[in-house]
């Protein structure tokens, strides 16, 4: 049985980053960003490729994930199995193609609803004055419980690791970094004159929040949720490594690494296989979120 | 300047009880009943009661959190699910490695990290920026156990210069317990270089541009002195800044690397207590590392007075 | 033999849009004691001459060619190390901002021993003492307490005062001044000027002036010279050029300055005139005079032959086709 997550969703999940990249509306602006930022180019065609992958996986992958098959455990890379085989004859080149869909979904799922989430509590903290102060010692006192453990007691207490369960948990944790980026961008925004101006003029909050601050708090959040998306994906894969996550049958790539671990001196192919895919999605999201940084804000771009 | 530091340490209580509360209340607003969870599948009615009644979950809430926390304020973390000794017996055992571990990384990465981020604004654009950045880029992006696994792979099994695994205490001598420590330390470390060079680099850049480097330039100051003289002190608040903010990323890099290294610390009694369902010393080695997050930030704070003497509060 | 000698200096940038030559054959010298001001309006090269002559400009992008001397001595054949002592030494340099121009996280007392540890090898105690007697040549008030301040805590004239005294450290035989007084008050600019020219006549430092303000250099130079877009087009005495400036930009820059007494309200009175157009931009080739798309008396002949510096009168340098010769020229 695969539990692998429906097909809509992978594929929402490749149409949603490449809008990201081409987000400049001329296509010769287009160009000229590409080749001003060749990480950001990088980035989001190392993505692309994953995510093609991850779309496909069913043609792409030669046999299924989770067929167990004693009589070939443990072999070496191979003609039939490209990675090898685990401990329970499983082929992981199957399982880490398989695995590209729930590093992609835990990823982005937590970008989205992280990003979401603390937004609102940032502009709530950054317009309602008697609120701000309560809710950010929440927040400071949220960030001081390191990612990974926040998530280990969420995950202990959940009967149950099911990606919901694990994307719910990550994005906890991770929602006081939008919250506290938010807010200081609604401060230094309002402090800007036109602002105060619109201020004086009586503009509604809801204006100010709709014509000046969500204008100017987009580059950084987005830039920020690509991050956000960059350390969830390595959170996820801490979780099922150390088995606080994903049960076992889910072909993700920190369960593939947590089942080679005991082998790992032996058969370090199990382990390293998926570490790469691992590891070469998440520095394409991060290159991609280093383009769109040196993109969105020319002081940086400028130096380089 | 006295009052500062006594109001800046009062300002950290509220965010203390927070952590407390919100630790706490986890029991309390997961979905379904924590007791029958932690129990496992196989348990019997009875031991569900037995961990309802050993968790307090039969009191009510707030009754229960006065005399948690009062009890965790005076270092009493309750009993084991498993092995029905006091968390603080247990955490006591482990502490030595955690700390080793997160001393010896700090070391390490600061040391690397600044001249490294340094170099990289000072030869901006040129190949060796390009290339710490890059090394950046990679230091967080592969996750940290697989650094782990491949510095072990190389140092230990293929050259064997140092200890696969393993942890030598202190007591035992200070290069036996360095030797054992250096691989961890090091692939702990490579996480927290990467953000440490790059907020160096884009704050020196920053700071670089400012026209008392022209000054300093302008009166005959070798570059040695022009960058960690003049620059580097003035670029000083926001690296230490994230010196701070990046010790969550090593205790979280901890508790995976000490099971990669098989280390006995708080970040291997945590993973061990999740397969048992061991809630009252997961909840324990959370409180313990969120206190010295606060309290290392505490300091932090504190050091921006004397880095800056325009910070007066 | 002159204490500075600057020959066919030459100054490009590479940029995106191409090479920007920000000077571009530029030569001029300055005596010992001698007060000379570069006038011009921003852009035009004088900053990145005064930086060029202490090699301070970051290269790449900046390149720069031509010979600078001085003493006699060939600074292009000089290493780092001697620049480094030559920078703050025998030349130093003040700045435009004195807010930003000194050191947040150190004491002025500390800055400037600084200055004078790296150049006489004087220990802390000595140098210290030095600074105190900077201070107090450069007149703030009870300088054994200011010594000690950070740069925070004093006013913007203070600021200035001490960024002098750090430049004075050492007896520098050439002070270079870029826009010491644009960022100061009025009153506060007055006193400064009067400090320097003090200083001068105490010390026999050699003054280069950089400004864009030409009452500065009236109450200031002995001799000016005018740049436009990287380029000389006027050199004179003071008194000379006020009297009879030669060169339509020098004319435009004056026409432009408010003049005491004018009638400026009410219909009859004229308009403060100001030069039309804009500064050409740099990275383009051009043919001829580069002032000629703004001036009011170009003609074919200036759009394509340059017209080249030419000694109008005795000592009075002009690049001008219609500059007149000898005779002083007619206000029209």
């Amino acid at each position: 049985m695969t539990s692998a997550p429906p097909e809509q969703e992978s594929y929402v999940v490749a149409r949603a980053m490449p809008a990201i990249i081409s987000a400049p509306p001329k296509r010769n602006a287009m160009m000229r960003t590409l080749r001003r930022h060749p990480t950001m180019w990088l980035g989001g065609t190392l993505l692309a490729l994953v995510a093609i992958m991850a779309i496909f996986a069913p043609i792409i992958s030669t046999s299924d994930p989770s067929a167990m098959n004693p009589a070939v455990r443990v072999q070496p890379p191979s003609a039939e199995a490209w990675f090898g085989t685990d401990m329970l004859g499983r082929d992981i080149f199957a399982r880490s193609v398989y695995g590209a869909r729930v590093s992609l979904i835990v990823g982005i799922g937590v970008a989205l609803f992280a990003t979401i989430v603390g937004m609102i509590i940032g502009l709530t903290a950054g317009f309602v004055r008697w609120a701000d102060g309560i809710i950010m010692r929440i927040m400071d006192g949220m960030m001081s419980i390191p990612a990974i453990l926040l998530a280990i007691a969420l995950m202990t207490l959940m009967r149950g690791g099911s990606v919901m369960n694990v994307i719910l948990a990550i994005t906890i944790a991770e929602i006081p970094r939008v919250a506290r980026l938010t807010r200081s961008a609604v401060l230094s925004v309002r402090e800007l004159t036109y602002v105060e101006a619109a201020v004086a003029c009586g503009t509604s909050k809801l204006g100010i929040i709709r014509l000046h601050i969500l204008p100017n708090t987009v580059a950084p959040i987005t830039v920020q949720a690509t991050y956000i998306c960059a350390s969830a994906m390595i959170t996820e894969a801490i979780l099922s490594f150390i088995g606080a996550g994903l049960p076992t049958s889910i072909p993700s790539w920190g369960n593939i690494m947590a089942e080679g671990r005991a082998l790992w001196q032996v058969k370090p192919n199990i382990v390293f296989f998926p570490a790469i895919f691992l590891s070469v999605t998440v520095l394409a999201v991060n290159l991609l979120g280093d383009g769109l940084r040196d993109a969105v804000d020319p002081r940086l771009a400028k130096r380089v | 300047m006295g009052s500062y530091i006594f109001r800046r340490i009062l300002a950290t209580i509220p965010v203390v009880l927070f952590v407390m509360l919100f630790v706490f209340s986890l029991l309390y607003i997961t979905p379904g009943d924590p007791a029958a969870i932690l129990a496992g599948d196989q348990a019997t009615q009875a031991e569900i009661e037995a961990i309802r009644i050993d968790l307090g979950l039969d009191r009510s809430f707030p009754v229960r959190f006065v005399e948690w926390s009062s009890g965790v304020l005076r270092g009493d973390f309750g009993v084991s699910i498993f092995t029905r000794l006091p968390v603080s017996t247990m955490i006591q055992q482990r502490v030595e490695p955690t700390l080793s571990l997160m001393v010896v990384t700090m070391v390490i990465a600061i040391t690397i990290a600044v001249p490294l981020g340094v170099l990289a604004a000072w030869k901006h654009g040129s190949l060796i920026d390009r290339a710490i950045m890059l090394f950046a880029v990679l230091g967080f992006s592969v996750p940290v156990f697989v650094i782990g696994y491949v510095l072990a792979w190389t140092f230990a099994l293929q050259l064997g210069w140092l200890p696969v695994q393993g942890y030598t205490p202190f007591s035992e001598g200070p290069w036996p317990w360095l030797r054992s420590l250096l691989l961890p330390s090091f692939t702990l470390a490579t996480f927290y270089i990467a953000i440490i060079a790059r907020i160096t680099r884009a704050t020196m850049l920053e700071i670089l541009q400012q026209d008392y480097i022209r000054t300093a330039r302008g009166k005959g100051a070798s570059e040695q002195a022009v960058l960690f003289v003049h620059a580097l002190r003035n670029a000083s608040v926001p690296i230490v800044t994230v010196i701070g903010i990046g010790i969550t990323l090593v205790i979280s890099g901890a508790v995976v690397i000490e099971s990669v290294f098989a280390l006995p610390g708080l970040g291997r009694l945590i993973v061990d207590s999740i397969l048992r369902r061991d809630y009252p010393v997961i909840q324990a080695v959370i409180l313990i590392f969120s206190f010295v997050y606060v309290i290392i930030n505490l300091l932090i704070d504190l050091s921006y007075t004397v880095i800056d003497p325009r910070i007066r509060y | 033999m002159k204490l500075l000698e600057v020959r066919d200096l030459q100054v490009h940038f590479e940029t995106d849009k191409g090479v920007n030559r920000a000077v571009d054959g530029l030569s001029f010298s300055i005596d010992t004691g001698e007060a000379l001001a570069i006038v011009g309006e921003s852009g035009c090269g004088k900053s990145v001459t005064s930086m060029s002559v202490l090699r301070l400009l970051p290269t790449p992008p900046g390149k720069i060619a031509g010979d600078i001397r001085f003493r006699g001595e060939d600074l292009s054949t000089k290493s780092e190390r001697e620049m480094r002592r030559l920078r703050g030494g025998e030349i130093s340099m003040i700045f435009q901002e004195p807010m930003s121009s000194l050191n947040p996280v150190y004491t002025i007392g500390r800055q400037i021993s600084e200055a004078v540890r790296l150049h006489t090898g004087a220990n802390t105690r000595a140098a210290r003492k030095r600074a105190i007697e900077v201070l107090i040549l450069v007149g703030i008030p009870s300088p054994e307490k200011r010594v000690d301040e950070y740069p925070h805590r004093l006013s913007g004239g203070m600021r200035q005062r001490a960024m002098i005294a750090m430049a004075l450290a050492c007896n520098p035989a050439l002070l270079i001044a870029d826009e010491p007084t644009t960022a100061l008050d009025v009153t506060i600019q007055a006193q400064i000027l009067d400090l320097l020219r003090d200083l001068r006549k105490r010390t026999n430092t050699a003054i280069l002036l950089i400004t864009h303000d030409l009452g500065v250099v009236a109450e200031f130079a002995e001799r000016v010279m005018v740049m436009y877009a990287g380029r000389k087009v006027e050199e004179a005495n003071v008194a000379d050029l006020f009297a009879h400036p030669r060169h339509p930009y020098t004319q435009g820059l004056m026409d432009a300055v408010p003049k005491l007494g004018q009638v400026r309200s009410g219909k009859m009175s004229k308009a403060l005139a100001e030069i039309p157009g804009r500064v050409p931009d740099l990275t383009q080739a051009f043919e001829g005079c580069v002032f000629a798309p703004r001036c009011p008396r170009a003609e074919d002949v200036c759009t394509h032959l340059d017209p080249g510096l030419e000694e109008k009168a005795d000592g009075h340098f002009a690049a001008c086709h219609f500059a007149p010769k000898e005779a002083a020229r007619d206000k029209a």
